[in-house]
């Protein structure tokens, strides 16, 4: 049985989000016998063909002049006429703000099961079992599907993008859907840059993120800096946000962004409980804080106990050396 | 204007999370429970609404055991107007179950306005809303960080990667709540006082088939215990070279 893929584009290019789901597609289409179909909403092609190279057999391309910018109600009429064509088993969506957005309509639209923010999924006698954190990352808890049909989004950077096979390509068609764009609907009137073209939090591969240890917003530049050098994109703690000294984008934890990166440096940090819940399934946690106590050490790979405000630009210095 | 929000009971976040005897679900001994902090967004949405249209009423759902109806009382103490108690007991993470039967008991409200939150902090499903919205057959906005109301149409702002999305919509519609959204308010004595006399409606509901089932509730592995590798500028030399010969991040 195949395995549909929503396939997320933005500003005519496909998001790297997807080729994650995609990548986990090709692992589960071993396991239930069928291809990888993906399907993609916009006004236009942004390059689907291309998709084979991440595991696409087939694309369904839903075209309409109003998919130039995202549409919540129109995407799902879209995507629950693509379950209809394929009858699929699975469908993956990108846990991202658009498939956050997306995948309980078209649930909802087909009346299936679906498992949010997925860290693993495996097949068990047939069956597939989703991995979802809860509890602010305190507990994981797995989840099956009763019905025929699943829907899982995932969480970003919990999945490896596939090795490119260079020169395969996808088979795309034109998706028949009907869908009313007349009637009353949420519209996108803009989008404005608010992060300036910055990697977003959730995708990046490093985060360098401070804390009230920090003591005004200032000196952010000094973690500007040592995130320039890393490749990284810089986060914030509650306590940072709600002084306003970053904008809400940049917090981090229960009641701010998830993340997942290669390296998250916590910086003036103390590490609770609400900020641990969003920054522990980072692969590798460095801790920078004066007090050998804070609770920050506890999740940490790797601390150093010192004054931030000397150990920062020691650490910034020895990157660029690097390099 | 009739507007709702809805309303979930969750654990506090400083909760110890604890495996319950049948391997699936949290074990409630000792739980502290309160509004969802996304909720309370939605609530303060509501009344800030009814508060400039200077009339209104802003009823409150929620759907939970017994226990919930202390938080539906403290939305009423913040100023809402009455509430709605849907029984039940189970602890299933079936959303789509949960939006059917908000779903409804909304449709016969016929409101203008439909708030919750983005997603409640215990399963973190972030699935209510725009399920609501699709049975409803309203439009949704979802992860709201700003709300203004021109008219009979809604300008709403939701940060998405890398920028924001400045959306229009017309009423009614759905909304859920970031944090960023308002200030929510504090229960004053005054509205503590007031909430008592206010009415919550209880009827009991079923639930209907699971469209998700649990498998299991586990503690996460824990990590492997990290090591301090010193103190000041001086330890950055093996910091760098621990990030690049051993975890291999940079
Ligand atoms: C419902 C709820 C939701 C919440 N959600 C979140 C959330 O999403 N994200 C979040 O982050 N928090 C959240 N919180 C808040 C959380 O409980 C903490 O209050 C917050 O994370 C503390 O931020 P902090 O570590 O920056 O500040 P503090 O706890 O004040 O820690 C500052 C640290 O900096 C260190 N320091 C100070 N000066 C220096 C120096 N010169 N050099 C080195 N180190 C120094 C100190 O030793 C200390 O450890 C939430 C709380 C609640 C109740
Ligand atoms: N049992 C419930 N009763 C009332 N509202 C709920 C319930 N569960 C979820 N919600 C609403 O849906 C939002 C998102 O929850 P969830 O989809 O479970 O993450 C919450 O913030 C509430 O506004």
């Amino acid at each position: 049985m195949s395995i549909l893929v929503f396939v997320e584009q933005r500003d005519g290019r496909v998001r790297s989000v997807s080729r994650e789901a995609l990548g986990q597609a090709t692992a589960l289409a071993a396991a239930f016998g069928g291809p990888v179909v993906g399907v993609c909403c916009a006004a236009a092609d942004p390059g689907l063909a291309a998709l084979g190279e991440a595991g696409a057999e087939q694309v369904l391309f839903a075209q309409h002049e109003a998919f130039a910018s995202y549409d919540g109600a129109g995407y799902a009429a879209a995507v629950a006429a693509a379950i209809a064509a394929v009858k699929p088993k699975v469908v993956l969506f990108a846990g991202s703000s658009m498939g956050r957005d997306l995948a309980p309509r078209v649930a909802a639209k087909v009346d299936a099961g679906l498992a949010t923010d997925c860290t693993a999924l495996v097949v068990d006698g047939g069956k597939l079992v989703a991995t979802r954190p809860v509890y602010a990352g305190k507990a994981l808890q797995k989840v099956s599907f009763p019905g025929a049909l699943a829907l899982v989004t995932l969480r970003p950077k919990a999945f490896a993008a596939p090795e490119a096979q260079p020169g395969k390509s996808a088979a795309v068609s034109a998706l028949a859907f009907t869908w009313d764009a007349s009637a009353p609907r949420a519209k996108v009137a803009a989008v404005v840059g608010a992060s300036g073209g910055k990697v977003d939090l959730t995708e990046a591969e490093a985060i360098v993120a401070g804390g009230r240890g920090m003591k005004g917003p200032e000196h952010f530049a000094m973690l500007e800096e040592l995130a320039g050098v890393l490749g990284a994109s810089v986060g914030a703690s509650r306590a940072v946000v709600d002084a306003g000294w970053r904008g809400h984008g940049d917090q981090v934890g229960q009641t701010g962004k998830t993340v997942s990166p290669k390296l998250y440096v916590a910086v003036g940090i103390s590490g609770a409980i609400q900020h641990l819940a969003g920054m522990s399934s980072s692969r590798c946690i460095v801790a920078i804080n004066k007090d050998p106590e804070a609770p920050i050490f506890k999740v940490a790979d790797y601390g150093i106990v010192g004054d931030l405000f000397e150990v920062v630009p020691a650490l910034t210095a020895a990157i660029k050396q690097l390099h | 204007m009739l507007q709702v929000v809805c309303i979930k009971q969750v654990p506090d976040t400083e909760t110890r999370v604890k495996v319950a005897g049948d391997g699936r679900t949290l074990d409630p001994t000792g739980v502290t429970w309160v509004m969802n902090p996304f909720d309370e967004f939605a609530v303060e949405g509501a009344l800030q609404v009814k508060e400039k249209a200077g009339a209104g009423e802003v009823v409150v759902i929620s759907l939970g055991g017994a226990g919930v109806q202390t938080t539906l009382r403290n939305s009423l103490a913040m100023g809402a107007d009455r509430a709605i108690h849907l029984k039940n007991d189970t602890a299933a993470p079936d959303s789509l179950a949960v939006a059917k039967a908000l779903a409804a008991a909304i449709r016969e409200l016929n409101p203008q306005l439909v708030w919750l939150g983005k997603s409640a902090s215990d399963d973190d499903a972030a699935q209510v809303g725009p399920m609501l919205s699709e049975l409803l057959g309203l439009p949704c906005v979802t992860v709201a960080a700003s709300f203004a109301l021109e008219g009979t149409v809604a300008k709403v702002e939701r940060e998405i990667e890398g920028g924001r999305e400045q959306i229009e919509v017309p009423l009614p519609a759905v909304i859920t709540c970031d944090k960023g959204l308002n200030q929510p308010r504090y229960p004053s004595l005054k509205g503590i006082m007031a909430a008592k006399k206010k009415t919550i409606e209880e009827r009991a509901i079923d639930l209907g088939a699971a469209h998700v089932e649990l498998v299991a509730l586990e503690l996460p592995p824990a990590r492997a215990a990290g090591r301090i590798v010193g103190e000041g500028a001086a330890a950055v030399p093996e910091l760098v070279r621990a990030l690049r010969e051993d975890a291999k991040v940079i």
